[in-house]
C-alpha cells in the first residue's frame, strides 16, 4: 500500500495536506537526494578535549591531569587544534571538507542525559516538551518520496530519536543481511485497520517491507572498513545508501562517551574509531558517487565540564564542539571559541544555539523552511557550497 | 421471613439477570489483568458477572512471591563492601552485582510465569514503572529485590502507604540521590520527581515548591554499612517551609501528606492505570469519576481497580485490542499460553532486553514510555523470530543435533537455549472440544484480541495453524 494512502486510512493525515505549504510544495522541496547523516556521540563527548584551545593556559590549569599536551595537539590554527586520535580526519580538514563548530548549546541547559537528549532530539527549548522529533516534523511538512526505501534508518541504537513520535518511516537495523533475512517475517497484508495499535504494527511491517525490497544485500565496496562497532554501523549505512532507492536520513550512534573516570584512554579510543570510521565511510560514499550529496553532522546531549574531576574524568557539562563533514561542506572553524576564563557555575556558556545546525540542514541542505519546524528563527550557518 | 424471601429473590435475580459476562468479556478481562488465559479459565469466568469476576480476581491477590529467592541475593552485595576497596576489588564486586542482577531478573520472570496471582505481578510491574529505580544506578541487587518485595506487598494496597514506604526505600533513596540530601546542600532530585512523576504531574507545582520540599526531605538517608534507612536529624533542615501554599516545619512525611491531599495525585495515578489497563486514550470525565472513587476510598488501590475493571469503559468494544503487549507480557504470556516450562529463564531476560524492557533496568526515571513505542522494525522482527523459534521447536527436535547447532550459531545469544523447550501443539489444541473446524475458531478466539489481519494459508498440522495465528500482527496487541 502506498504510504500516503495508508496514512489516510489511519486518519493520520488530513485529506488536504499541508495547504499552508503549497507554495513550498511547488518548489523543489525536500531535496532528499541530499543525504543527512546524524552521528550521535552518546553519553556527551568531551568537546574540550576533542577541539582543543591549546593556546589557552586556562585549559591546562583546569585539566592538570587530562589536558592533551600542546605538542600532541593537531593544530588547525594558532589557537585551536584537534585530539591526536583524530589524525585520520586531517585530510578532510586539509581538503576543506570539515567544519568544526564550537560553543554549541542552548539556554538553561539540562544536565540529565535523558532530558537533554530529548531537548536535542525534539529541538525544543529547555522548558518545553514536544511529542515529536525534529526530523519527524520536517518529514511531516516535506514528505520524502514514497519510492524511498525509508525516510530514515537508525543504526547502532534502538532509539528513533529525532525521527520518533510521528509518521516517519524509520527503520531500525544493525546489519543489512540479517535485516533482509528476518524481514521475510513481515507480512504482506492489505487488510483493513481496525485500531491504532494494530495500525502501528501494520505500519512497521510495511516500513520493513518497503525498506527490505530496496536494500542491496551486498554492494561490493572496495573500501575496507576498520573493525569497530561504529564502523560496522557505518558500513551498514553505506549498504543502505548503495541500495539506491533513496534514503533521507541515517542516524548512527557511537556509544560510550560518558567519561566520568579515566577519560584519557577511553576517549582516545572512541575518537580514533570515529575518525577512522568516518574516513572509511567517506571512501565508500565516494565509490557510490554520493560524497558530494552527503552531509554528516555530529550531536550529543551535552559537552563536559571544563574542570576535570577527582577520578581523571569529566562530569556533565554544557556547550560542546561538533563537526559537519561532506563533499559540499565549506571547511573551517565556526561558532564561538570556549571562554574558559568566564565560566558560568563552572560550565561553558554557549555561543551558538544547536537549532542553528538543524536550520542549516533544513534550509541550506534540503531547501525547506525551518522556522515553523523549529518553533522560532535560528539563523543557519554559511557552511555549505551551492 | 421477609428477609429470606428477599434474599432468595436477590439470588435468583442475580443468577437470572446475570447469565455471566460471556466469553469475549472474560477473555478480555483475563488477558488485561494477567499474561494469558487458557480456554478453561475463560470458560469459567464467562459464567460470572463482571462484579463476580473482578471480586474473584481481587480476592485472590497475593502479597508475596512464591518463587524462592536465589541464595546469592540473600547474602548479596552490600554498599559498605565498596568502601576502602581497590579499583580491582571494586570491579570484581560490581561484576558480581551484575551476575546477581541477572539472577534477580530471572527470579521475577519465573514468578510472573508461575504465579497464581498474575494481577499482583502486573501491578508490581506497573509500580516498578511508576516508582522507578534501576539496578544500573542502585548497583545493589539486594536493595532492588527489597524494593520489589515492597512494591508487591502494596501493589493492591493503599497508595498513601505505598508512597510513604517507597520514599524511605533504600533503593529509591540511592536512585534519586536522597543519600546526599543535607541541610546545607539540599539535593532536589527526589523532591522534584516525587511531585512531577509520583503524585502531581508536571504543572502541579512550582520550582519553589521543589526547593522547599527538598528541604523537608533533608536528613532522609541510609546507613552505609547496613543499607538501612536512617533519618539523620542533624542533617535535617527543621525551618519553616512553604509547599503548595501551606507552611510549617514540615518533614518528609508531612510533605507527602500534602501531595496526597491534592486531587491531581489521584487523577495522575488513575490516568496511568487507564493507559495500562483500558486504552491509549483516557476519557477525561471517566478518569475524574474513577479518581473520585480512589480518593474517597482513602487511596485504596483495590477499590480503584474494582471500579476500573467493572467500568463500561473497560469492556467497551472500541477499547478492546487497543494496547500493544509489552515485551514482558509478550514473552511471559506466550510461554504461559503454550505451557512451555523452560529450565532456565535467563535466555528470556535477554529477549526482553532486546525488545526494550529490561526489568530492574528501566531507561530513566520516567520509566518505559510503552504503548506503540514498544514496536519498531527491529523489535517487531525480534518478536517474530522469537515466535518462529518456539513454533519450530517441535520440528527441530526431530533434526539431528549437528544441524541444530549449525542453525543456532546464527541466532541471537538470548535465544540459543530455546531449543531445549517443547511445545506440543496437539496437546494444546486438545483443550478445545468439538470438531476440527470449531477447534480452529476457538483457538483463534482465545489467542487473538482482534480479527487476524492475514488470511489463513493452507496448513498440514496444528503447529502450522497456530504458527500462522501467533505470527499475525493481531497477536501483538491485547
Amino acid at each position: 500500500m502506498q504510504r500516503r494512502a495508508f496514512l489516510k486510512i489511519l486518519g493520520l493525515i488530513p485529506l488536504i495536506p499541508y495547504s499552508s505549504n503549497l507554495a513550498f510544495a511547488a518548489a523543489p522541496a525536500g531535496n532528499y537526494r541530499n543525504l543527512l547523516v546524524l552521528l550521535e556521540l552518546k553519553g556527551g563527548n568531551d568537546g574540550l578535549n576533542t577541539v582543543i584551545p591549546y593556546s589557552d593556559s586556562e585549559y591546562y590549569s583546569l585539566r592538570p591531569r587530562i589536558a592533551i599536551p600542546r605538542d600532541h595537539v593537531l593544530q588547525l590554527d594558532g589557537v585551536t587544534g584537534l585530539h591526536p586520535s583524530l589524525q585520520a580526519m586531517m585530510p578532510l580538514w586539509q581538503g576543506g571538507e570539515m567544519a568544526v563548530i564550537q560553543g554549541v548549546g542552548y539556554p538553561e541547559p539540562n544536565l540529565s542525559h535523558f532530558r537533554s537528549i530529548e531537548i536535542w532530539e525534539t529541538a525544543s527549548s529547555s522548558k518545553d516538551y514536544l511529542p515529536e522529533g525534529w526530523l519527524s516534523r520536517v518529514f511531516d511538512a516535506y514528505p520524502p518520496p514514497q519510492s524511498f526505501a525509508a525516510d530514515g534508518i537508525v543504526v547502532g541504537s534502538q532509539e528513533l530519536g529525532p525521527m520518533g513520535g510521528g509518521n516517519t518511516r524509520a527503520v531500525v537495523l544493525s546489519n543489512t543481511e540479517q535485516f533482509l533475512r528476518q524481514s521475510k517475517e513481515a507480512g504482506d497484508m492489505a487488510g483493513s485497520v481496525p485500531n491504532a495499535a494494530l495500525a502501528h504494527v501494520l505500519k512497521v511491517e510495511s516500513d520493513i517491507r518497503q525498506a527490505a525490497s530496496n536494500i542491496t544485500v551486498n554492494f561490493p565496496f572496495k573500501t575496507e572498513f576498520p573493525k569497530s562497532q561504529l564502523s560496522n554501523a557505518l558500513k551498514t549505512a553505506a549498504q543502505v545508501v548503495a541500495g539506491n532507492a533513496g534514503i533521507a536520513v541515517v542516524k548512527v550512534t557511537h556509544n560510550g562517551f560518558d567519561t566520568h573516570s579515566n577519560q584519557i584512554g577511553t576517549q582516545a579510543r572512541l575518537l580514533k574509531e570515529m575518525a577512522e570510521g568516518l574516513v572509511a565511510f567517506k571512501s565508500a560514499l565516494t565509490e557510490l558517487n554520493r560524497w558530494d550529496s552527503t552531509l554528516i553532522m555530529s550531536y550529543a546531549e551535552f559537552g563536559r565540564r571544563p574542570k576535570e574531576n577527582a577520578s581523571g574524568g569529566t562530569d556533565h557539562g554544557t556547550a560542546n564542539a561538533h563537526f559537519m563533514l561532506g563533499g559540499r561542506v565549506k571547511g573551517g572553524l565556526y561558532g564561538t571559541r570556549p571562554q574558559l576564563a568566564q565560566l558560568e557555575g563552572g560550565n561553558l556558556s554557549y555561543g551558538l544555539d544547536f537549532r542553528s545546525l538543524y536550520a542549516t540542514a533544513i534550509e541550506k541542505w534540503w531547501g525547506g523552511s525551518a522556522s515553523r519546524i523549529l518553533g522560532g528563527r535560528f539563523s543557519s550557518l554559511d557552511v555549505l557550497k551551492a | 421471613m421477609r428477609w429470606l424471601v428477599l434474599t432468595v429473590f436477590l439470588l435468583i435475580s442475580s443468577v437470572a439477570g446475570a447469565a455471566g459476562m460471556g466469553y469475549d468479556e472474560a477473555r478480555h478481562l483475563l488477558n488485561r489483568t494477567g499474561f494469558s488465559a487458557s480456554e478453561s479459565e475463560v470458560q469459567e469466568y464467562a459464567r460470572l458477572t463482571r462484579q463476580q469476576a473482578v471480586t474473584k480476581l481481587l480476592d485472590g491477590v497475593r502479597l508475596e512471591a512464591q518463587t524462592p529467592v536465589p541464595d546469592s541475593i540473600g547474602e548479596g552485595f552490600q554498599l559498605s563492601r565498596l568502601k576502602d576497596k581497590t579499583e580491582e576489588e571494586r570491579k570484581a564486586l560490581l561484576k558480581e552485582a551484575v551476575l546477581q542482577g541477572i539472577n534477580l531478573r530471572a527470579w521475577w520472570y519465573q514468578e510472573m510465569l508461575d504465579t497464581p496471582s498474575p494481577l499482583t505481578e502486573k501491578m508490581t510491574l506497573f509500580w516498578h514503572n511508576h516508582f522507578v529505580s534501576s539496578q544500573q544506578k542502585v548497583k545493589s541487587p539486594v536493595l532492588m529485590y527489597q524494593q520489589n518485595v515492597l512494591l508487591r506487598k502494596y501493589a493492591l494496597g493503599n497508595f498513601g502507604d505505598l508512597l510513604h514506604a517507597i520514599s524511605i526505600d533504600p533503593a529509591m533513596i540511592i536512585y534519586l540521590d536522597n543519600v546526599s540530601n543535607r541541610k546545607n546542600q539540599p539535593n532536589e532530585n527526589f523532591a522534584r520527581e516525587v511531585m512531577e512523576l509520583f503524585t502531581l504531574g508536571e504543572g502541579g507545582y512550582s520550582e519553589q515548591d521543589v526547593k522547599e520540599a527538598a528541604r523537608a526531605f533533608t536528613g532522609w538517608s541510609l546507613d552505609r554499612d547496613s543499607g538501612q534507612f536512617r533519618n539523620y536529624l542533624r542533617l535535617h533542615d527543621d525551618g519553616i517551609k512553604v509547599v503548595l501554599g501551606q507552611s510549617g516545619r514540615f518533614d518528609g512525611d508531612a510533605v507527602l501528606d500534602i501531595l496526597l491531599a491534592q486531587p491531581r495525585t489521584a487523577e495522575l495515578i488513575t490516568r496511568k492505570l487507564w493507559l495500562e489497563f483500558i486504552s491509549p486514550i483516557p476519557d477525561p470525565l471517566e478518569v475524574k469519576r474513577l479518581a473520585g472513587v480512589f480518593r474517597s476510598s482513602g487511596y485504596d488501590i483495590k477499590a480503584l481497580m474494582r471500579a476500573l475493571l467493572t467500568s463500561d469503559a473497560f469492556y467497551a468494544k472500541q477499547n478492546r485490542a487497543t494496547l500493544v503487549k509489552s515485551p514482558v507480557e509478550f514473552i511471559i504470556g506466550t510461554l504461559q499460553q503454550f505451557d512451555i516450562q523452560p529450565e532456565n529463564m535467563r535466555p528470556f531476560l535477554f529477549v526482553g532486553r532486546s525488545l526494550g524492557q529490561d526489568v530492574f533496568g528501566p531507561p530513566n526515571v520516567k520509566g518505559w514510555p510503552g504503548g506503540d513505542s514498544w514496536i519498531n522494525s527491529n523489535t517487531l522482527l525480534i518478536r517474530k523470530q522469537f515466535l518462529e523459534r518456539l513454533m519450530r521447536d517441535q520440528e527441530m527436535r526431530k533434526e539431528s543435533r549437528a544441524q541444530l547447532k549449525a542453525q543456532n550459531r546464527n541466532f541471537m545469544r538470548g535465544q540459543q537455549r530455546l531449543t531445549a523447550m517443547y511445545f506440543d501443539s496437539d496437546v494444546w489444541m486438545a483443550q478445545f472440544n468439538d470438531t476440527d473446524m470449531q477447534r480452529q475458531d476457538q483457538a483463534e478466539r482465545l489467542l487473538l484480541a482482534a480479527t487476524p489481519v492475514n488470511k489463513l494459508q493452507p496448513f498440514n498440522n496444528n503447529l502450522e495453524f497456530i504458527r500462522q495465528l501467533v505470527l499475525d500482527p493481531a497477536y501483538q496487541i491485547k
